[in-house]
């Protein structure tokens, strides 16, 4: 899904249509309207989010409710972090997510170059498998996992998590960082295998500080996977001190009444910013053009 | 992605290295996705059941006959197409419009393109929870904007029997509208600008060419992301279980939520399986005739 964001754009070249002008001036506020609606539809609930985090208990129970805050009231984010059970989860869900990070990461760097540069039986495999995985629902293979992990005592165990998201992860890491390592050409290898550097060298000195950008982007899409995901903690997790985020913020909502509004939407927001820093991150990393003059000719 | 061709002479040892690379990413896809997979859907053949020391017996096709008789399943499995098919193609829709938009020369673009991408970032628990919010019938910004309309004000979108379904499929289309435009948006800016220039000294029109040129150049990537996007919201589950759990009275009860339901809730883990597996033929099958539709009409 998130391939193509990967891919650096490619700028189509201008042109200008001379023969289509004077229909220009007509679709024109048209355009600007149809993105108008887009721009309405996409913010507003974004906005509308917002919004309610920064309104007292008694502005948002009022009779007359206005769209933006009377006055900004920051206390809801204060109220939220304090709320044991929310900076807990916070907590849960940072070492789960960076667990999973870490151990994606290390095992698919080496398969994921093995998959790109070596000539093997596995690429095919690799390839079903990946596309399979998508197809499966999930209903399939979380019983049978909840079943091995309750063997090995990794119920209600953010170890068990773990290693399920890691599982769950791959596809899509090893997908994409065998695009990253197939985008390095060949040749620098050669040249530093010519210049007297063996193997192990080549790929530190090399392949690795090229595969940077790549890998940025593999982990911190497996990061926000991890951290976003709801329906394996779900059944996985039954310990309240051991939830996840997103278990602690559906289970806040059902529980609470509409006078807790703000802080829920307060708890909605921050659990959406490391996603949102990750995303801005990515956008600058895949533009910046490290691969460019590496190779020329 | 294309690889570059590898230009090494194919040596001895590759076979083994590659296997010695993969074999890390091999052990746990082995013993927590090929083998729990295959042990679900062997379990779709039996009548397990949760809690220890449960005797687990092979009964067969007994889960898919009593399936077949189960109105309940059936019907949620229509809502669960519904809703795939309805998400999906609305999606494609309302993102190809967007596409379009983006890849041109307007103002605000960034505006657009950036909130395009912020669905994305966030959890489906909070997308739920921000529209629960929205829909809300006493508070909820929607009815508030019905009711300066001079339109009824006071309708309970996500609990009406009537509105639940189409409110869900709206939340649906908002949420994975990202990575449906992003995809589309690449593949535009893909389509030659030397076919688009060509048409149009040749005196094709705006929709001439967006017909003939653009559509065709963009097919590979419309059956990919179309393909895709109906087998993830066929599976989804985080979002319509926060937002309504499958109610009122199971409209909106999504195949995933009723197996789910069956396995967590009432201990059925056997029969739970066994609609996993009739969801996955099921969706398999209209992949297959989807995908060779895609090639047949390649081919001519």
């Amino acid at each position: 899904m998130t391939q193509t964001l990967t891919r650096p754009r490619q700028v189509a070249p201008k042109f200008t249509e001379p023969p289509a002008r004077r229909a220009r001036t007509f679709t024109r506020p048209l355009q600007y309207l149809a993105l108008l609606g887009y721009v309405v539809f996409l913010g507003f609930p974004l906005l509308f989010l917002l919004s309610t985090s920064l309104k007292t208990p008694q502005e948002l129970q009022s009779a007359d409710p206005s769209f933006l805050p009377k006055h900004l009231n920051w206390a809801n984010f204060g109220d939220a972090v304090e709320k044991a059970d929310l900076a807990q989860a916070a907590g849960n869900s940072l070492l789960v997510a960076t667990l999973t990070t870490v151990v994606v990461t290390v095992i698919s760097l080496p398969a994921a170059y093995a998959l790109a540069r070596l000539r093997t039986r596995l690429r095919g495999i690799a390839t079903i498998w990946i596309l399979l995985s998508q197809v499966f629902p999930f209903i399939l293979i979380v019983i049978p996992v909840f079943l091995v992990l309750k063997q090995v005592g990794l119920v209600n165990n953010p170890l068990g998590l773990v290693l399920v998201y890691t599982v769950w992860c791959l596809p899509f890491a090893l997908w994409m960082l065998r695009g990253y390592v197939a985008a390095i050409p060949v040749d620098l290898e050669e040249a530093g295998a010519i210049d007297g550097a063996g193997r192990p060298r080549v790929l530190r000195s090399i392949v690795l500080p090229l595969l940077a950008p790549g890998l940025v982007a593999t982990s911190l899409f497996t990061f926000i996977s991890s951290w976003n995901e709801f329906f394996f903690a779900l059944v996985l997790i039954q310990d309240p001190g051991l939830r996840t985020l997103p278990l602690t913020l559906a289970r806040f909502f059902g529980a609470e009444g509409q006078v807790q509004l703000g802080q829920l939407a307060a708890a909605s927001l921050l659990a959406t910013i490391p996603s949102l820093v990750f995303f801005l991150i990515i956008q600058r990393r895949l533009t910046s053009g490290l691969m460019s003059g590496a190779v020329k000719g | 992605m294309t690889a570059i061709p590898v230009r090494r002479p194919r040596r001895r040892g590759d076979g083994r290295d590659a296997w010695l690379l993969v074999l890390p990413a091999l052990v746990p896809v082995v013993l927590i996705s090929v083998y729990p997979l295959l042990q679900g859907i062997l379990l779709g053949f039996t009548d397990a059941r949760a809690g220890l020391n449960q005797a687990v017996t092979f009964n067969g096709v007994e889960n898919y006959t009593k399936l077949l008789g189960n109105d309940l399943f059936w019907s949620s499995f229509r809502i669960g197409l519904v809703w795939a098919f309805g998400v999906t193609i609305l999606q494609f829709l309302a993102s190809l419009g967007l596409a379009l938009l983006l890849n041109l020369d307007l103002r605000l673009r960034w505006l657009a393109r950036t909130l395009a991408l912020v669905p994305w970032a966030m959890p489906p628990v909070v997308i739920a929870i921000m529209w629960r919010m929205m829909l809300n019938p006493t508070y909820g910004p929607v009815n508030e904007a019905m009711r300066s309309l001079g339109l009824p004000g006071d309708i309970n979108w996500l609990g009406d029997f009537s509105t639940a379904l189409p409110a869900v499929i709206v939340v649906g289309v908002w949420a994975g509208m990202p990575q449906t435009t992003v995809t589309l948006l690449a593949g535009l800016q893909s389509v030659s600008a030397d076919l688009h220039e060509a048409a149009a000294i040749d005196g094709a029109g705006t929709w001439q060419r967006f017909w003939h040129v653009t559509l065709p150049g963009l097919r590979p990537v419309i059956f990919a992301i179309t393909s895709l996007d109906l087998i993830w919201n066929f599976n989804s589950f985080a979002l319509v279980f926060v937002l309504t759990a499958g109610g009122p009275g199971g409209k909106t009860m999504l195949p995933a939520l009723f197996a789910y339901n069956e396995a967590f809730k009432y201990g059925n883990f056997g029969y739970a399986a066994a609609m996993g597996n009739v969801m996955v033929v099921v969706i398999a099958a209209f992949l297959f005739f989807y995908l060779r539709g895609q090639a047949r009409s390649r081919e001519s």
